[in-house]
């Protein structure tokens, strides 16, 4: 299993990290990573690997898909790698946005689980991506309502617990979020500045 | 009438051009549809997203389609291509720099595809006497016309893509950039990509593909060969909606509002005056020469988008040429059930 060469090719250097964390607890050591969009072709005859995983995102995947076809410049013929009776396993890696390719030769188990490691990773990726733009909108409405809350101290005197929870009461009352009530506030209060 | 939903992917090109004109005038809403335009970065991505039905059709090569469908170079993923999207639209750039060599060793009238051909030739033997690398040429995928136009044109002069010349795959995107950093001297791509290319002074348009290949079947739309069936009412609203698109986008007076949806951000991101004028059939070629009408350019119109089982005979015969397949008598009737004209007599009928 060491002695497989696996080339990843990602231009997201954290996702590709991750990746090679994964591979690389499989059991997998020979590996390469690149983030070249261009070059990729001089970069598998540099290489020599056995698998190539890529981002399905990056338009240099159909220069690979060319390879099989016009392989006199390179050694060994590559193609992506399909488990055409695995339609499920198709479908997996396509939704967590990876593509692997492979050598003419190399056993099809083996690669299921190469592809299976990558599909996991690029999803904890994509979670990790989710989680961390849920926590930054979290952030950015959390300073709407303080914004919202220091207009509404201006404004009718109150103190900072009393206008906040005005405001909370006011969004109960109108049964929306109290985010939303912040920002009718400071669109409010711009408008009669 | 209750409104389907559906997402199609397109490649930034002017042959996009039915689809964002039904999404974006108007045209599929009064057909029912709420259509979603989802801009790729491959066509592997648009072939793969299409398998898998993330994407409910696909702004797809038609040799790509084939290709697909008899499982040569990947998933055997069968699309079936019930109306298509253009005819033509290619040409043909090289750099600036090739444009003036070949200029220089040119015997006659560079416009006449068997000179430049023999001029390529010319410079590919004086490269391989001095022990420069050799040229290296782009297409934007494997299968497609732009490699079997390459492969035509270069054949006039007795020169062999994939030997004396190198093929490399470049997304249209990067066409322009490829070209100017010298990665390769030429390219054959679609619209607007060539006069961009033009216009950012990197190259000259040797030849339009309607002087190698005339009426060239260029993009289909593709849907998953046993969708067409299953899913006939969101076919059929589709197809109507893109016979509407083509009537308006056949009408000159359309031709600016045309080009403003096409030169959109999240469309082409192009600017709106050239592709109008490509459009037109008024293309700059550079090279000092004067700009040139061609009529045909690229077709939109009605005669341009109904699929014929004849035209798998034709792309098949330019496979095998580029040895990519061995035809068979199988071969040619799977290719062939790729173009299904029925669905589209219904849909007008």
């Amino acid at each position: 299993m060491a002695n497989l060469r696996i080339l990843i090719v990602d231009a997201n250097q954290v996702r590709a990290t991750i990746i090679e964390e994964g591979l690389r607890e499989a059991g997998y050591e020979q590996l390469i990573r690149i983030s070249a969009t261009t070059g990729l072709v001089a970069a598998i005859e540099a290489n020599d690997p056995d698998v190539v995983v890529i981002d399905l995102e990056d338009p240099s995947r159909d220069a690979l898909a060319d390879m099989f076809l016009v392989s006199r410049h390179v050694r060994r013929p590559i193609t992506m790698f399909v488990d055409q009776s695995d339609s499920a396993s198709i479908e997996a890696a396509v939704e967590a946005g990876v593509s692997a390719y492979i050598v003419d030769g190399l056993k099809k188990e083996r690669m299921q689980a190469i592809l299976q490691t990558c599909i996991s990773r690029f999803n904890a990726f994509r979670k990790l991506r989710e989680e961390l733009d849920e926590a930054r909108s979290q952030l950015d409405d959390r300073k709407t309502i303080d914004r919202a809350k220091g207009i509404v101290m201006r404004l009718k005197g109150l103190s900072e617990d009393e206008a906040y929870a005005l405001m909370r009461r006011t969004a109960m009352n109108e049964k929306r979020k109290l985010v939303d009530i912040a920002r009718s506030l400071i669109t409010a209060a711009e408008m009669l500045k | 009438m209750t409104t389907l939903h559906l997402r199609v992917g397109f490649m930034p090109l002017v042959d996009a051009a039915l689809l964002v004109a039904a999404a974006d005038s108007g045209i599929a809403q009064a057909h029912g549809l709420s259509l979603e335009l989802v801009r790729e970065v491959s066509w592997s991505n648009l072939r793969d997203r299409l398998h898998v039905r993330l994407l409910d059709a696909a702004h797809m090569l038609a040799p790509a389609a084939i290709a697909s469908t008899l499982g040569i170079g990947g998933v055997t993923a069968p699309m079936a291509a019930p109306i298509l999207l253009n005819l033509n639209g290619n040409a043909l750039t090289v750099s600036a720099r090739r444009f003036e060599e070949m200029a220089r060793v040119a015997n006659g009238d560079l416009a006449d595809p068997v000179v430049s051909a023999q001029a390529l030739a010319t410079l590919v033997s004086a490269r391989k006497a001095s022990g420069l690398p050799p040229l290296a040429f782009a297409a934007v995928f494997g299968f497609s016309c732009h490699t079997y136009l390459l492969r035509d044109w270069m054949a006039l002069g007795g020169v062999r893509l994939g030997e004396d010349v190198r093929l490399e795959i470049v997304p249209p995107v990067r066409t322009v950039e490829a070209l100017a950093s010298g990665e390769v001297d030429g390219f054959c791509a679609g619209a607007p990509w060539n006069t961009l290319a033009v216009e950012a002074g990197v190259g000259a348009i040797l030849h339009c593909g309607v002087d190698l290949m005339p009426d060239c079947l260029e993009k289909v739309l593709a849907w998953r060969a046993d969708d067409v069936e299953r899913r006939s009412e969101a076919v059929a609203r589709l197809n109507a909606a893109l016979i509407e698109a083509s009537h308006w986008a056949s009408d000159e007076a359309n031709w600016p509002s045309l080009a403003r949806l096409l030169a959109a951000p999240d469309r082409l991101a192009a600017p709106a005056a050239l592709i109008e004028a490509i459009l037109r059939g008024e293309i700059v070629q550079g090279g000092g020469r004067p700009i040139r009408r061609v009529p045909s350019y690229i077709r939109f119109d009605a005669a341009a988008i109904h699929p014929d089982p004849a035209h798998a005979d034709l792309l098949l015969a330019a496979m095998a040429r580029a040895g990519q397949v061995v035809v068979t008598p199988n071969l040619i009737e799977r290719a062939r059930a790729v173009f299904v004209p029925l669905a589209l007599e219904a849909a007008t009928g």
